[in-house]
């Protein structure tokens, strides 16, 4: 007889209930005809808040579940609000665009709700071939969800490019795990600590240990694995590239710092000089390249580079004030780039005809309000107080301080005043420039109206009272160290 | 209810953020309902600094009316405000530039009212807020707040033709230097953490923390470069004759009057008494670079041919006479570099005015086609007269008594520092009053000119208070030294003494003799945290 091991729903009941509104959002489909964009996304919506409310039991746990191959800890649990706001928002934003782009796909939502559960299963994932399922339920999703838009080749371009990059990716990430397997006989990252913490350290480990890094830097798109980012995000549907340069990123970067924090520490000397080089080029070359961008998602897209940048120096100063203030500055970078896609969908009007920087022009004067939330958004992606980004960046910067690393701040700093520029540069268009010709007035629908609200209330509220979700971010790296 | 305990320095800062609440309420299209409400508030937030005055005890040195609420208590960061003898005037200025701004800008700004006030008064509150935080993180915060409102004055109403350029050079001039301090900040957050235990913003508990020789320099030079470009010193004042020039008529004023004195007023208040010793060993070349900024000031402003560039030059030169008196580090000095930040402020504020009265009447700034117009406007030229003579610092007026004090006080130590500073009071007479000569006097040659309209009721109630403390200061400068007087004497004190002790440590430790008891030493004063910074 084969024993069962026990099993602890609890432990996943998020992402489950994620994948139970994705089903009933498929059976329904089948039914409704009229309207379906609308009962989808209301039906995702109920399951991300029914998925939020099963999350809290998380934060007070630490503990193991299906034979360790899943952690359910206070880490997740920030991970996992983090994750439902972004698919969330997205959601609020996407049910406009759709209809504008007369898609009437409830599939959509099914993707993106099975998208976010693969997230939740990689950020809670104990194990590398768990974080590497919940990789790829995610990637599959969104090179679907990339080349959804039917009309615009683009779209399509912008998925097989992702498709096939993605894959490389991934077997470059399961060749580096078969390569751990291979010195430590586990793929388990308890047991994987356990074998470094010995202290051996073969060839054939670190080199395993390398292609994880090429694997996890590909998916948070840091220089010289970012080669993708510019087309896809440009030519996705621009709903998706808000979900995939916030959601995708902070499920990569948790997966990240979780195996290479809990069971590579030991290797922490040789991984942490690696990331050293790729935080200095990832700000470097994000922000110089986003200064000569004239189309607005392209120009996203290198500033989401950089931002990858100034996150992996967060992982490069470590400890718990690093990774804390990785996962505050992450949650920063949530609301402000979620906020700024979805001004760019709704600016964007029908067909994406409006994603140059010289289409922002005159907006303050024909949507005040719009222009004005824009405005917060950019200010905190420069990182300008009193908003979240200001703090992000200053608790990411303090970190690297405090353990020494002068000289990477330095960079970043200098960085981002070339990040102002650019940043500014949709503010000036905004605020100071007249239209070419006279832009017909937008027409906004109550859920992107919210969405746009919640992401800026957010970004000022966490910006100007920050403690309590520092202090959050502090408690939930615990399980880390 | 108590109004000695009233939190005085919270309600001027906060006052002109609530007129932006009010405003935001306000129809759009009421353009004189917008001005009144945020003129109401101005002078709410003047009648707060008022009590601020009164309250003030002009005998004590220290900080007053602190106030102190926890921000992030896990690192150290507190909204702490306090007021000394050297930033109550600062503030004063401030608060007493608010309402006339409003005023002036009355006819001037059209289109966008609403977003013009909202701007106006933040930018009051940054300012406000930069002269009384006692927290290094705070003041941060409000030092960058004050940016956006700036870019947005001189991006949407400046001068169409070169606005964009000028409102983005200025942005990124101050963010590179500001962000380096951040960094600098933060450095000295953790030398000071981890040596002393204790993790704090808190200025005044930094004050006392002696930061190692070799750090101090880099942590200086950091610091140096923000407030320098603010100032701005030759060589990084090249975004300010464009700020300046590009800028609506109040945003000059308040960038003048206002702005540019948190340059100096952070070297008073933050670089000096932080990192003494970097400070007293950087004397020679600051005072050089100062000695050139007013000399080629002078030069440069003697050539323009449009007026406000001119003003905008002559800029460089005073703020070159205040570092250079601060750097002299006599009481007299640095009590006259203060005075004379008023004294810019007033003065060279009034000269923007003036030259944006002008402007509203003949849309143009060229020297070249105005001659005469004392005789059009004789109310506007008395005006106009009494600034040019206090900018030049005819004695009775108060420039005169700015620039005496300071090169008084630099005379003492550098003589010959003083006197190259001198010439550049002569040159001033000369490019000041050849372009009034030019403009005012002579003939009306231009047809144009013929009939301008004087001065109106609203314009004489603008420049009429600043006419007031300009001879005040002139005649009884006493009402405002006396009180700076105590705050003066402890700085320079301060730095002395932080001085001596350092260079003690210092020598002490390298006169020891095995490695060990260095290192042992080393982790005593603190100079354990250098290693890792040294790497």
């Amino acid at each position: 007889m084969i024993p069962i091991p026990a099993i602890n729903l609890g432990s996943i009941l998020p992402a489950l209930i994620l994948c139970a509104a994705g089903l009933v959002v498929l059976a329904v489909g089948l039914f409704v005809r009229r309207g379906a964009v609308t009962v989808a996304a209301l039906i995702s919506l109920v399951g991300i808040v029914l998925a939020f409310m099963t999350n809290s039991p998380l934060r007070a746990l630490n503990a193991e579940a299906f034979s360790g191959l899943v952690a359910a800890d206070s880490f997740c649990w920030f991970l996992n609000i983090l994750i439902l706001i972004a698919v969330g928002l997205t959601v609020l934003i996407s049910a406009k665009y759709l209809a504008d782009e007369g898609m009437a796909l409830p599939e959509y939502f099914v993707l993106l709700l099975f998208c976010a559960a693969g997230m939740m299963f990689m950020v809670s994932g104990n194990h590398i071939l768990v974080i590497f399922i919940g990789l790829e339920t995610l990637s599959i999703s969104v090179y679907v969800l990339a080349g959804i838009h039917p009309a615009i080749p683009r779209s399509q371009e912008s998925a097989l490019k992702y498709l096939l990059l993605g894959a490389f990716s991934s077997g470059l990430f399961l060749y580096g795990a078969a390569l751990l397997y291979g010195s430590a006989g586990s793929l388990a990252l308890p047991a994987l600590a356990k074998y470094f913490q010995a202290g051996s350290t073969s060839l054939m480990a670190k080199a395993g240990m390398g292609l994880l890094l090429i694997g996890f830097g590909f998916k948070v798109a840091a220089v010289p694995f970012h080669m993708w980012t510019p087309d896809v995000y440009e030519g996705a549907p621009t709903p998706i590239t808000a979900f995939m340069s916030v959601g995708v990123k902070a499920a990569a970067f948790a997966a990240f710092v979780r195996v290479f924090f809990d069971s590579l520490a030991a290797l922490q000397v040789n991984w942490s000089q690696i990331l050293w080089v790729l935080a200095l080029v990832t700000m470097i070359l994000g922000n110089l390249a986003a200064l000569v961008q004239d189309n607005i998602k392209r120009m996203l897209a290198y500033s989401s580079i950089a931002h990858a940048g100034y996150i992996l120096v967060g992982m490069v100063a470590g400890h718990t004030e690093g990774t804390s203030a990785l996962l505050y500055y992450l949650l920063a970078y949530t609301f402000t780039n979620m906020g700024a896609f979805g001004v760019v969908a709704l600016v964007g009007r029908k067909g994406e005809a409006n994603n140059m920087i010289d289409d922002y022009r005159g907006l303050a004067k024909l949507h005040p309000l719009l222009a004005v939330t824009m405005a917060i958004f950019l200010f905190s992606l420069a990182g300008v107080p009193p908003t979240a980004g200001f703090v992000g960046k200053f608790t990411i910067f303090s970190a690297a301080v405090k353990e020494g690393y002068v000289g990477l701040v330095i960079v970043g700093v200098l960085t981002s005043a070339i990040s102002v520029y650019y940043y500014f540069r949709v503010v000036m268009k905004m605020y100071m420039e007249a239209p070419a010709t006279e832009p017909q007035a937008l027409h906004f629908g109550p859920a992107v109206v919210v969405g746009l609200l919640i992401a800026a209330v957010g970004v000022l509220y966490i910006g100007i009272f920050p403690i309590t979700y520092l202090d959050l971010a502090a408690k939930s790296v615990m399980p880390l160290f | 209810m108590d109004l000695a305990s009233f939190p005085w320095l919270s309600f001027i800062v906060l006052v002109p953020l609530a007129g932006v609440a009010v405003l935001l309420f306000v129809d759009r299209r009421a353009h004189d309902m917008l001005r009144w409400i945020a003129l109401d508030f101005m002078l709410l937030c003047f009648l707060g600094s008022l009590f601020v005055y009164y309250y003030f005890n002009p005998n004590n040195a220290g900080m007053q009316l602190q106030e102190y609420r926890e921000w992030v208590p896990s690192w150290g960061i507190a909204y702490k405000l306090g007021i000394d003898g050297i930033s109550l005037f600062l503030v004063l200025l401030t608060t007493f530039l608010g309402p006339i701004v409003i005023l002036a800008s009355w006819k001037d700004i059209k289109v966008r009212v609403k977003e013009f006030l909202i701007s106006l008064l933040v930018l009051q509150t940054g300012m406000i807020g930069v002269f009384v935080s006692l927290d290094l993180f705070l003041f941060y915060v409000f030092w960058e707040i004050m940016l956006i409102p700036m870019y947005l004055l001189i991006g949407i109403w400046g001068n169409p033709a070169r606005r964009l350029y000028a409102a983005i050079k200025f942005v990124l001039y101050t963010v590179v230097g500001s962000l380096l301090m951040l960094v600098a900040i933060l450095v000295l957050y953790f030398m000071a953490g981890k040596s002393t235990g204790v993790y704090t913003f808190d200025l005044l508990k930094l004050y006392d923390f002696a930061v190692p020789v070799r750090a101090q320099f880099w942590m200086f030079l950091a610091f140096f470069l923000a407030f320098a470009i603010k100032v701005p010193m030759f060589p990084f004042h090249t975004w300010l004759p464009d700020a300046h020039t590009e800028a609506p008529t109040v945003g000059s004023v308040v960038l003048a009057a206002v702005m540019l004195k948190m340059g100096t007023y952070g070297f008073i208040r933050f670089a000096i008494p932080l990192f003494p010793n970097a400070a007293i060993d950087a004397i020679w070349w600051i005072s050089v670079l100062a000695v050139i900024g007013i000399i080629y000031g002078a030069w440069v402003a003697m050539v323009q041919d449009d007026v406000k560039r001119l003003v905008a030059f002559s800029s460089v030169s005073h703020l070159g006479f205040v570092m250079l008196g601060m750097f002299a580090f006599t009481t007299i000095g640095v009590q006259g570099s203060i005075l004379q930040m008023i004294n810019h402020g007033l003065s060279t504020g009034a000269l923007f005015l003036i030259v944006g009265m002008i402007y509203e009447r003949r849309h143009t700034r060229l020297i070249a086609e105005f001659g005469g117009i004392s005789k059009v406007m004789p109310l506007f030229a008395v005006f106009f007269m009494i600034f040019t003579l206090s900018s030049i610092g005819l004695p009775g007026l108060n420039g005169f008594v700015g620039e005496f004090l300071i090169l008084l006080g630099t005379f003492e130590v550098h003589p010959w520092y003083a006197v190259l500073g001198a010439s550049g009071v002569i040159f001033a007479a000369v490019y000041m009053l050849w372009m009034f000569q030019r403009v005012m006097f002579g003939e009306v040659t231009n047809p144009k000119n013929f009939n301008l309209s004087d001065l109106s009721a609203r314009e004489v109630v603008v420049l009429a208070p600043i006419v007031i403390f300009v001879v005040w200061i002139g005649v009884y400068p006493n009402t405002f030294l006396k009180p700076m007087e105590p705050s003066v004497n402890k700085f320079i004190e301060h730095v002395q003494k932080k001085r001596t002790a350092i260079i003690e440590t210092d020598k002490k430790i390298k006169l020891s003799g095995s490695d060990l008891t260095i290192a042992l030493t080393a982790q005593r004063d603190g100079r354990s945290c250098v290693k890792p910074y040294a790497q």
